[in-house]
């Protein structure tokens, strides 16, 4: 103890035993403390990455301008109504710098072209990572309570998606997930409400099981029930990876709880004797039903629109005497099915029948025997009804639908990473465990009801990237920064026509006043656009303008007073204001100024690139042909068409050429000269 | 703030040093498990590619469909069972890396591409009988505005200047007088210089002299969406683009 008491009180000694000594040593003291900040400064991660730039930069040639625009320190970006602090630009120093479009060298490249500039938005809106962060690490791979790591660049759609609510051109695979959200009917269970306070709704369209006996019998559902996607690959409907015993139960509750339905099924009319075997295949085709319906080929690929079922195995499932009153009326056992109601003679109803019939699969289901079910058994079946949630999508008989019953997604993007209970070995982020959970639900234990989905890689990141757009910030940002979705109106046609498009389902297919489908064009104007007699012939038989498309109107058969009908109310309902309905009357019209119009068609537009006016000459196919179309459309609107398509539809591809009056006016005069029967008008 | 912060640098110092070493085991146990799990029945004296090359994809995504390379022998045939590995730049991976071809002869893989946006030269890998044989493949990574640019094109252009038809969309190419080029035939469009793209795009075939087959875009097309087409061009141009301008290493 001595020595070392001594020891210290020399040292005392002789650092302050003499005051001018002792105020040098604390002045050192004071002097070492205070270089403590920018010592640590200086060796930090950040100004290291700032030095490497300035060594990167030096020997450009233009690295005078890019040293003059270089602020050494900590940059930050801050937008309190976005609740942004970003500092990442104190290291990613070039992503303003468009010299710099050559540097690979992280964290230095500049910034690919994006709509959006970087000091209104800062980064972490569409990278996320830790904003105010000063390292990499604590910026890129942050997994403390209410961080978040970097998102993979693979879902980096999902930024755009926190403010636009609408489909933008430019992020397909968040428009892919969104879609899917309501096309694989994820929204029956989970609810997901938009920040608008719009719920998203289900475009699946899962068909009611009121009458199910009706429809098919106890060993199909069986089977479906173990493994839809083996009777129809495409199918939406998941797999619940149900034991042989409860597909059982389920299919035993179903047929016993079913109801008969009068007009549910009818005498199965069978074709005549001596009927052409190919009457079934072309009546099938001259239906256009694989406008809607896809069966699989010979080589497995499925051809064929995805607006219905697919058919392939139809002849295993419908019965032939609920099949044949489907055809009859559809809407007699769903009211709401998106199917038309065709109007089909009795032997046209048998020709498809049998046709349909044909398409069954011998192998399929062919091992199912089942016993009848005992009373345990239906109520074991209906036990797991309730459990698994089927009527949160279907409608069954004795079985309330539940509400909520999966968890709500509406901001599951910002689930918090310590809520998550991750798998053994899984990487700790939102994405991964989103997507994992989308891929596989069930590995995330055996109590877990989510089924089972069939879903390519792609499609597995567009529902991510769907998911990751609905976070806390996009909720929580002020409206004004929103772009809204734009909401399908309930528009409803009146009267008898009203009721007669209901009937043919016309919306499947076709837009009216911001509601119905996409697959065929809007009619919100159709009444200024075609002519009467034109729009009748076509209603009675449409035969298609553009022979390339696959999908294509169909023939109702309508008769004479229900197609009047329709033209009437087409003609005086579906009218734009913006159409002159008198324009260019056609006897002005003379025949220099159709010349006129013939050769800046020909010459100056070169409109054959695209369009067919001779069917001798022109050959191009990308619009439609124009031989008849003096006497399809009317002159008021192909006038207002030439001037500005897309201001009449907005998503046409035909480019405006800034025409001026007299040309357009000339074209039209032309065009209106073109009334069909083989192009005459195009010939001198 | 700061005291935590010097605790944690000291700490991860520290924690670096004793991980290294760990780490260095680990990868060198991970780089060694594909191969050792893999066992190669047979050897094949070539590769050829089957499918999946030269596709266009968006950063940092899965490509839609897998690359497929084929291990054949001295005849020709196909060899089932060889190991093929594939390699690429950094920001690329392999699902799987390395994997046996199948009865058919073919390796099978799934392509993700890199965050930055430009062209990956990928390699497939067979150890041959002797020395190992490699086939080399590219895959062209768009950016998002070269994306906007690629669906404005497949939209608007692609009818006229893909003379490939698909199932969807029947080409319009055989049907034009003077024909387009496809807009990857960089030997052509290489040439022409940003501007006159961008007026022939914007004025039609006429601007440049050329035919008025080719239609004016400028009242229908943005000038953003022009200057994405242009991008999206010179990412698909075979030779690459090379874009002209100042040289800025200065040695
Ligand atoms: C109706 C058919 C058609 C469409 C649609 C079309 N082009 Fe063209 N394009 C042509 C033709 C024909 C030429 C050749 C003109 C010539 O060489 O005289 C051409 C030439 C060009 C050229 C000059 C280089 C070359 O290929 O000779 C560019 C660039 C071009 N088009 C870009 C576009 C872009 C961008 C679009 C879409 C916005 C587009 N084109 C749409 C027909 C079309």
């Amino acid at each position: 103890m001595q020595p070392i008491r001594k020891y210290l009180s020399s040292v005392w000694q002789a650092l302050f035993g003499d005051p001018v000594r002792a105020f040098g040593v604390v002045s050192l003291i004071l002097l070492l403390a205070l270089a403590i900040a920018p010592a640590k400064e200086h060796f930090s991660q950040w100004h290291s990455y700032q030095r490497k730039y300035l060594g990167l930069i030096r020997d450009r040639g233009d690295a005078i301008s890019l040293r003059r625009r270089f602020e050494p320190g900590i940059h930050q970006i801050w937008l309190p109504e976005l609740g942004v602090v970003d500092r990442c630009t104190t290291c990613h120093l070039g992503l303003k710098e468009a010299s710099l479009s050559d540097v690979t060298q992280q964290p230095f490249r500049k910034h690919p072209v994006v709509p959006h500039s970087l000091d209104a938005f800062g980064c972490v809106i569409c990278h996320g990572g830790q904003g105010q962060a000063t390292t990499v690490v604590e910026a890129h791979h942050s997994e403390r309570a209410g961080e978040e790591p970097i998102l993979p660049t693979r879902y980096i759609e999902s930024g755009c998606g926190q403010c636009h609510q609408n489909s933008l051109p430019g992020t397909p695979q968040l428009n892919l997930g969104r879609t899917m959200l309501s096309r694989y009917g994820c929204v029956h269970c989970h609810a997901v409400t938009r920040p608008d306070g719009s719920k998203v709704a289900a475009t699946d369209h899962p068909p009611s099981l009121v009458h199910i006996a009706d429809k098919t019998t106890r060993e199909w559902l069986f089977s479906w029930l173990k493994d839809p996607q083996a009777y129809a690959a495409s199918t939406t409907m998941p797999n619940f990876k149900l034991s042989d015993a409860d597909a059982s139960d389920i299919s035993a509750y179903l047929v016993n709880s079913s109801s008969p339905k009068a007009g549910d099924t009818a005498a199965d009319a069978k074709p005549a004797a001596n009927a052409d075997p190919a009457a079934g295949p072309s009546l099938y085709g001259e239906s256009f039903c694989a406008s809607c319906h896809s069966v699989q080929n010979a080589a497995g690929n499925l051809v064929g629109g995805d607006l219905g079922p697919e058919l392939t195995r139809i002849g295993n499932k419908a019965k032939p005497e609920w099949l044949a009153a489907w055809l009859q009326n559809p809407r007699v056992y769903d009211s709401t099915t998106p199917m038309p109601h065709y109007r089909f003679a009795p032997q046209q109803i048998a020709t498809l029948v049998a046709f349909l019939q044909t398409k069954s699969d011998s192998d399929y289901g062919s091992g199912v025997h089942l016993d009848a079910a005992t009373p345990q058994q239906i109520a074991h079946g209906r036990k797991l009804i309730v459990e698994l949630g089927c009527a949160a999508c279907h409608e069954i008989n004795g079985v309330q639908k539940p509400e909520n019953f999966a968890p709500d997604l509406s901001a599951i993007g910002s689930k918090p990473l310590a809520q998550i209970v991750f798998l053994p070995g899984m990487e700790h982020s939102l994405p991964t465990y989103i997507a994992a959970k989308i891929r596989q639900p069930r590995a995330f234990g055996s109590s877990v009801k989510m089924p089972q989905f069939t879903l390519s890689a792609a499609q597995t990141d567009a529902l991510t990237t769907a998911l990751l757009a609905l976070t806390a910030r996009g909720r929580s940002m002020p409206d004004n920064l929103r772009v809204a979705a734009v909401p399908e109106t309930n528009y409803q046609p009146a009267g008898p026509a009203g009721k007669l498009i209901t009937e043919l389902a016309c919306f499947s297919c076709h837009r009216f006043n911001g509601r119905g489908g996409e697959m065929a064009p809007d009619l919100s104007w159709e009444g200024s656009s075609v002519q009467r007699q034109w729009l009748t012939n076509f209603l009675h038989n449409p035969n298609t303008l553009r022979p390339s498309l696959i999908r294509r109107m169909p023939r109702f058969n309508l008769s004479d007073s229900d197609n009047k009908e329709l033209t009437d109310y087409i003609l005086t309902v579906y009218q734009s204001p913006a159409i002159d309905a008198d324009l260019v009357p056609a006897a002005t019209n003379s025949a220099d100024v159709v010349e006129h119009g013939r050769q800046l068609f020909y010459s100056k537009y070169a409109c054959q690139s695209c369009h067919i006016i001779d069917t001798k000459t022109d050959k191009g196919y990308i619009g439609p042909t124009l031989t008849q179309v003096g006497s399809r459309l009317t002159a008021g609107w192909l006038y207002a068409w030439l001037k500005n398509p897309q201001a009449l539809r907005p998503s046409t591809t035909e480019p405006n050429q800034n025409l001026s009056d007299e040309d357009a006016h000339a074209l039209t005069a032309f065009l209106m000269s073109l009334k069909g029967s083989g192009g005459q008008g195009a010939k001198r | 703030m700061n005291t935590r912060l010097s605790a944690q640098t000291k700490f991860r110092v520290l924690a670096a040093l004793a991980i290294l070493p760990l780490t260095m085991l680990l990868c060198c146990k991970h780089s060694a498990l594909p191969n050792a799990a893999l066992k190669a029945t047979a050897q094949g004296t070539a590769l050829v590619e089957s499918s999946g090359g030269h596709q266009v994809g968006a950063t940092g995504t899965t490509l839609t469909d897998p690359l497929v390379v084929q291990v054949n022998d001295d005849q020709g045939t196909a060899v089932p069972g060889a190991l093929v590995e594939f390699h690429g730049p950094s920001g690329v991976s392999f699902d799987p890396a390395a994997v046996l071809t199948d009865s058919s002869g073919q390796a099978t893989t799934a392509v993700t591409l890199g965050t930055i946006a430009g062209r990956y030269q990928l390699s497939a890998m067979t150890p041959g009988k002797g020395k190992s044989v490699t086939l080399d493949t590219l895959e062209i990574a768009l950016g998002y505005e070269q994306r906007v640019g690629s669906i404005l094109a497949d939209k608007y252009c692609s009818r006229c200047h893909d003379p490939e038809s698909s199932p969807v969309r029947v080409s319009n190419y055989d049907n034009l007088e003077v024909k387009p080029h496809a807009f990857s035939e960089g030997n052509t469009l290489n040439k022409i210089s940003d501007a006159d793209l961008t007026s022939i795009i914007l004025h039609g075939g006429p601007a440049l002299n050329r035919s008025a087959l080719m239609p004016p875009y400028g009242n229908t097309l943005s000038a953003p969406d022009i200057k994405a087409i242009i991008a999206y061009i010179r990412a698909l141009s075979d030779p690459p683009y090379q874009p002209p301008g100042t040289v800025y290493a200065r040695q």
